[in-house]
């Protein structure tokens, strides 16, 4: 990864503004042919932008970029992959009912005019397959496919139209620790053969094991760049934060009391009417946390769905305190002192087009402290939100404000504000700080734990093992709708965990 | 090469709420004078027409609140469904249904109290028209049926069933047209004003005006009709029993528009005709979005539309520009209106490329 080499890409000066927002700062980036190269920060650190300039899906405002040498005026991700540049996002868009094959070849220019040529192109497809591992069926459907085979799809979409640039967004996000390690076997056969690797990340340890060379931004710039093999995580932690990062959390030793959530032998189908959950059983008690630790997909969605009341199992029973619950009832939640964090705050949680106030008075705005004779008590409403606004610190311009134009962890912040008001005994949260920053991470973090201290029992949905292994008292993981296993925190290794979470028994 | 983009930009100040529609109007009344001058009109002799037509004189002012109020009524209804996001399409069927009971009332209630007549027809067409459209939002609610279909579809049914009965119980006697009897006097609203047709019917529009803007502000219904619009999973999630609200939302937009058709019969028609609305239900969807699904938007956008109805007769009479032009006017003030708003999120930006 020589520095004589010339670079591959080169971006220079590179700024780029969304309203007042300013997401890229005068970067300057380069790639070298036969590197993984990690991009490395915080969410919102500018990694994703800078990347999805260079795939020409945004416009930098100044700045240019020169690719292979060429100067290249990027207006459409076609003008990037048509110079070799793929990007890989951390959603994919696969239509399900397409043959991998037929998502590999669609769009993908098969020199035969308007005619698709399947017979080359599965060639050219096995043959792929066989020199970098990226073992998967051209001929099933992509909606049979898991998430890791999916992504094998796109790099393998990518590799057909010739790319030897490959951006990958967060590729482990949604992966496996065993499909991790495939995936990475993948990467480094790639840039054996002379291709480059872009890899963006904020998981020091992957970022420590896959690249050969780390560029780390934060708050749009670039504050260093560090061969892996010269650095440590330590240092990349300060670089990426700036600051110390809280070594641990404090954490007091508390006896779990009574149980507050008990969940017996539940059962439930998702949407496609497959089994989601079989004979699942927990209990949480006062003043502990439960943390429950899996990959996404495997049945947490629909299990915090009918914790939350809004949708009804085919199997079992669910006790909030002593009381049961009444399935598809969110109201019965409600009642029963459950706060409640989900997963999609914006799509279930929020009303982003209403101010902050009528979102923080949405789950008693028909309590009689609110209202009477179904006349609303504005004055009253006022008070109670101002004083969440300043009792969780969310930054707004107050509480008229629209909610979609708060940050990600002040949106989280209101989500708590409303859920933890009312005292709650029993405190469900599904990724509680998925997408946030480390700042807003650690005061969430601060906050489960202060409930726990005051006597709630929390159920701790979270694929960050991180967080799991910090917060909680016990450990469950989940795969396939089913519990693999349970672990006290102060004992469960990670190993063990990370057998569980791709389904080995032990 | 000048390339345009379209970005998001900054909240607009409150001012930008009176000055974006006077804006639009202006905008519309400019691109207007294309059609205009094309019919062969006079500019400048056809606008001073237009508004002296509507506005000139004490009869046409009274006027432009007569044809204004039906439009106020069914602009209101179509505006309180869509803030909740259910599509009502269907006022003109609602405001049917409330012109039918009102009829069947208004011809046979004659031995009744006169104090009573008017109460119990102007409460009978209010649940008649929310009845009607409480049958989509059960079918919305229970089954998933879309709302912009069913309600659409039973105008239709509406329309039918009215011409069945005019041509069968409700005919006149001895009428050979589909047309009913003539509604006692006591189910007559009085006419407020002497020589003119502004009838009671106004008022409970303007009263309509405040009670909406009163239900959408201040009260828990309000807020839960709002809360299922804006996000009908998060209300949901929230406690909010969204099925109760979407049925009493139906049931407030029917009756509005019910009224509507109350008002038509009983202060303008004084019997059921065939044609008893000209399209008012329709014209309350482009009401409503001109007013911005705001209480205070419809009413002056419900203005808006009759000076333009009421004002092309005279233009048409004294220019030779035909009437049509109200409704080209009418359309163009909607879609204007429509651009405009989209830019209250959006701006666009010249991007020079080498």
């Amino acid at each position: 990864m020589g520095d004589t080499q010339t670079p591959v890409v080169r971006m220079s000066g590179i700024t780029k503004h969304f309203l007042d927002v300013t997401a890229n700062k005068d970067i300057t980036f380069h790639l070298y042919p036969g590197e993984i190269c990690a991009l490395l920060g915080e969410n919102g650190a500018g990694k994703t932008t800078l990347m999805n300039i260079l795939f020409g899906y945004y416009t930098c405002d100044e700045g240019e970029i020169f690719i292979k040498g060429e100067k290249a005026n990027l207006s459409a991700p076609k003008d990037a992959i048509s110079r070799g540049v793929g990007m890989i996002h951390q959603h994919f868009a696969l239509v399900p009912s397409h043959t991998v094959l037929e998502i590999i070849i669609i769009g993908a220019d098969s020199g035969r005019g308007i005619f698709l040529d399947f017979k080359t192109a599965r060639q050219e497809i096995l043959q792929f397959q066989e020199r970098f591992g990226l073992k998967i069926d051209p001929d099933a459907r992509v909606w049979t496919l898991s998430v890791g085979e999916q992504q094998k799809v796109e790099i393998l979409k990518a590799l057909y139209r010739d790319v030897d640039i490959l951006i990958m967004d967060e590729p482990t996000a949604v992966l496996a620790p065993s499909e991790t390690e495939e995936l990475f076997k993948t990467l480094r056969s790639l840039v054996e053969e002379g291709r480059s690797v872009v890899f963006i990340s904020h998981k020091l340890n992957e970022v420590m094991d896959i690249s050969d060379r780390i560029v780390v931004l934060r708050a749009g710039r670039v504050v260093a760049e560090r061969n892996t093999a010269e650095t440590n995580t330590r240092e990349l932690a300060n670089l990426m934060v700036g600051r110390d990062l809280l070594e641990s959390i404090e954490k007091k030793t508390l006896e779990p009391g009574q149980p507050v959530l008990e969940i017996i032998d539940l059962g439930a189908v998702d949407d496609k009417n497959l089994p989601a959950i079989t004979n699942l059983n927990l209990v949480v008690r006062q003043n502990e946390i439960l943390g429950m630790a899996g990959i996404s997909g495997n049945g947490q969605t629909e299990l915090c769905e009918i914790i939350f009341g809004m949708r009804a199992p085919t199997d079992g029973i669910i006790k909030v305190g002593n009381s049961p619950l009444k399935f598809g009832s969110p109201a019965s939640a409600i009642k029963l002192r459950m706060g409640r964090i989900p997963e999609d705050r914006i799509g279930t949680g929020l009303m982003m087009d209403l101010s902050v106030e009528e979102n923080m008075i949405l789950e008693n705005h028909t309590s009689s402290d609110f209202h009477r004779y179904g006349l609303m008590k504005s004055k009253k409403i006022r008070q109670f939100s101002d004083d969440l606004i300043s009792a969780y610190s969310i930054t707004t311009a107050g509480r008229d404000a629209a909610t979609k134009s708060l940050s990600g962890g002040n949106l989280q912040k209101v989500m708590l504000a409303r859920e933890l008001s009312g005292g709650p005994a029993v405190i469900v949260a599904s990724q509680p700080t998925r997408g946030l920053d480390v700042g807003a991470m650690e005061y969430i973090h601060q906050r489960i734990l202060k409930e726990r201290e005051r006597g709630a029992g929390i159920l701790l949905i979270s694929e960050d093992l991180d967080e799991i292994f910090a917060l909680s008292d016990r450990i469950v993981v989940i795969y396939e709708g089913k519990i693999m296993g349970e672990a006290s925190g102060a004992e469960a290794s990670r190993e063990q965990i990370g057998l569980w979470m791709s389904g080995v028994e032990k | 090469m000048i390339r345009f983009k379209i970005e998001k930009r900054k909240p607009l100040p409150g001012w930008a709420k009176i000055v974006i529609p006077i804006a639009a109007i202006m905008v519309t009344l400019i691109l207007s004078a294309i059609p205009i001058l094309i019919a062969g009109g006079h500019l400048w002799k056809s606008y001073f027409y237009l508004f002296y037509g509507a506005l000139g004189t004490r009869f046409n002012l009274l006027e432009t609140f007569v044809k204004a109020s039906p439009l106020l009524m069914t602009g209101l209804a179509v505006a309180f469904a869509f803030r909740a996001k259910f599509w009502n399409i269907g006022a003109e069927g609602q405001l049917l249904a409330g012109a039918l009971v009102a009829t069947v009332l208004g011809v046979s209630m004659g031995g009744f109290p006169h104090a009573l007549v008017l109460p119990i027809i102007i409460i009978a067409g209010f649940l008649a028209g929310g009845i009607w459209a409480s049958i989509p939002a059960i079918l919305k609610t229970k089954l998933k049926v879309d709302d912009v279909v069913s309600t659409l579809l039973l105008n239709y049914v509406m329309i039918h069933i009215m011409g069945a009965l005019l041509f069968g119980p409700l005919q006149q006697p001895g009428s050979s047209w589909p047309r009913s009897s003539a509604i006692v006097e006591a189910a007559c609203y009085p006419i407020l004003m002497t020589r003119s047709r502004f009838h009671m019917g106004i008022l409970i529009a303007l009263l309509a005006v405040f009670v909406i803007w009163f239900i959408n502000k201040k009260t828990t219904f309000g807020y839960q009709s709002k809360a299922v619009g804006v996000n009908v999973r998060a209300a949901h999630f929230g406690g909010i029993n969204t099925t109760s609200v979407i049925l009493w939302t139906a049931l407030i937009s029917g009756g509005l528009a019910g009224l509507a058709g109350v008002g038509e019969l009983c202060a303008i028609q004084y019997r059921l005709i065939m044609d008893i609305s000209p399209g008012y239900g329709y014209s309350g969807i482009v009401i409503a979005m001109l007013g911005n699904l705001h209480p205070v938007g419809v009413l002056f956008s419900s203005l808006f539309f009759s000076v333009i109805i009421v004002g092309a007769q005279t233009m048409s009479r004294m220019t030779g520009v035909p009437t049509y032009i109200a409704e080209v006017i009418q359309g163009m003030a909607l879609m204007v209106m429509l651009i405009f708003l989209l830019f209250t999120e959006y701006k666009l930006r010249m991007v020079r490329k080498s």
